[in-house]
């Protein structure tokens, strides 16, 4: 994936307290950790935005290895359940939190530990698959999208050349590593001989910003709650001499913001890029070039170096003429190879051949330019993580058997409906729990009865109505 | 309602916990004060206590005890 001696002198990563990690440190303790585990074989990679969870991460995808990426703070049950599910040979985990788990800690470095379990490669797995990366949340679902050597490469490659990207990017992270927006950060700036700069302070917190100072960060990621926290911050006031370009994804920011931000970027001489994609399509499929972010607010953009957009109608007939909706396909080397759901799935080879549904409804303007405007499947974004609402109905009715519920809203702000009044408060903290979001992200009402036709289907417009 | 009410309140209230929890509480000790919950937890102190915080003491605000010294700029006394 990478080669990292193209770059040994420079600084790979620095970390919180300043410590540096050249590209050949990366290499060299690299190739240690996957001398250790031997051979192609699947492992969980428990995920932080520090040195450790890096250079597993780095170190799996350049030496064969499969890594299946979580969040460290991913719901015990829930991850017991995947390594049912799954059966990996190892863990490469926080060393402190190795101790949680059955199996032998047989490696440890920078604060990283590999932990051997009982299972030795259960499942074969395809020559293709890279890795496997969560798709919708952590709804309880054991779905992965599995991505090849080729996607993660060709998405790079195309990310790299439309960001115009150098070794001179700083970057600090500012969403997860578990992320596909987060890891597309990684693999690109790694990928030029860039310098990373890690931690999971957040920008709430005084220290972020020290070190986002101290450490002249030149871009950050954000989803559309970013940039409202931004906003909120009077981020415009801020002096960021250093800051070169902002980019935007995991759903539609609000027009407003939009512009805000792309006014902000053009009086400052620095760049804003809204940007697409999906889990599915590795990370990116669209963007908006910053020099139309002004001109094309609101926008979603034009196919990323490589791919190819169309529209197609209800009866799957291609939309040739500007302002019709349509559903949006995506045409590209980095649409992945599919999902997996449990463990004989790794075996599966590439199932999309390059072209990928997205289920997302959009329409494109006169220049070409696409905008998003809703969405064939039932999901909401949340904080920039993808909940399906059928999911979450299913993952409470399997808790909750005594009484029903239904699940609405719009993006940052789900509606749930339930018909047992003395429920609410535990709803909302169940839910808020197993999708790991913060719980103000979720309302729940209490109804008599849920609006349903004569068929027993729900009346999802009669729910909007009442919230 | 005191203004140690009222503080204590906006706490109970951003992060649906009791009082016993709010007063020892740190950014990050439960997972409802995440950067999500810390907007929620300005908007309720601006609007019990009628100020805008500066974006400086919004970083700032890191545990319970913090934001009493933060406030006490605003002229909020305790």
């Amino acid at each position: 994936m990478w080669t990292f001696s193209r770059f040994a002198d420079r600084v790979a990563a620095v970390v919180e307290d300043g410590t540096e990690y050249t590209y050949a440190t990366l290499e060299e303790k690299g190739q240690a950790l996957a001398e250790v585990v031997g051979r192609r074989c699947l492992v969980f990679c428990l995920c932080s935005n520090s040195f450790g969870s890096l250079l597993g991460y780095t170190s799996f995808l350049n030496h064969h290895i499969v890594p299946l990426m979580l969040d460290e703070q991913l719901d015990r049950a829930l991850l017991d359940s995947f390594l049912q599910i799954y059966k990996p040979d190892y863990l490469w985990l926080a060393e402190n939190k190795a101790a949680d788990f059955d199996g032998t800690v047989v490696y440890r470095d920078c604060g990283y530990a590999l932990l051997k379990r009982k299972d030795e490669s259960v499942f074969p797995l395809n020559d293709e698959l890279a890795l496997l990366i969560t798709t919708s949340g952590s709804t309880g679902s054991p779905k992965f999208v599995r991505q090849s050597y080729k996607n993660l490469e060709a998405n790079t490659k195309s990310i790299v050349e439309y960001l115009h990207l150098d070794g001179s990017e700083r970057p600090i992270t500012t969403l997860p590593m578990n992320y596909t927006y987060g890891l597309s950060v990684i693999n690109t700036h790694l990928a030029v001989g860039a310098t990373l700069i890690l931690t999971d302070k957040t920008l709430m917190q005084r220290e972020f910003w020290n070190l986002f100072n101290e450490q002249k960060a030149s871009s950050f990621a954000g989803v559309p709650y970013t940039y409202e926290m931004l906003d909120k911050l009077m981020f415009f006031r801020r002096k960021l001499p250093y800051l070169k370009s902002m980019t935007q994804a995991g759903g539609k920011i609000l027009p407003i913001l939009h512009q805000k931000f792309a006014e902000y970027a053009k009086n400052e001489g620095k760049e804003f890029v809204v940007m697409y994609g999906q889990a599915e399509a590795t990370a990116r499929m669209g963007y908006l070039p910053a020099e139309i972010a002004l001109d094309k607010c609101g926008c979603m953009g034009i196919a990323i170096p490589g791919g190819k957009f169309h529209l197609i109608d209800a009866e799957g007939k291609v939309i040739t003429s500007p302002e019709t909706v349509g559903e949006l396909v995506y045409e590209g080397d980095n649409v992945t190879l599919g999902y997996a759901e449990n463990g004989s799935d790794l075996a599966k080879g590439d199932e999309r051949h390059g072209v990928l549904q997205t289920g997302d409804m959009a329409k494109f303007d006169q220049d070409g330019v696409y905008s998003i405007v809703g969405r064939k499947k039932r999901f909401l974004k949340i904080f920039g993580n993808r909940v399906n609402l059928d999911e979450t109905e299913r993952l409470i009715k399997t808790q909750y058997q005594d009484f029903d519920c239904v699940c609405s809203g719009k993006d940052d702000s789900m509606e749930i409906f339930i018909t047992d009044e003395t429920k609410i408060k535990e709803i909302q903290s169940f839910v808020a729990n197993k999708t790991h979001l913060n719980f103000s992200a979720f309302h729940v009402h209490y109804l008599a009865e849920i609006p349903k036709n004569d068929a027993g289907k729900v009346l999802y417009t009669e729910l909007s109505k009442l919230c | 309602m005191s203004n140690m009410e009222k503080y204590t309140k906006a706490f109970c209230q951003a992060f649906e916990i009791d009082e016993e929890t709010a007063k020892k509480l740190k950014f990050q000790d439960i997972p409802a004060w995440d950067s999500v919950g810390h907007m929620g937890l300005v908007a309720q102190l601006e609007e019990a206590f009628d100020i805008m915080l500066e974006p400086d003491d919004i970083v700032d605000l890191s545990s319970f005890e913090k934001g009493q010294e933060i406030l006490a700029k605003y002229d909020i006394t305790f």
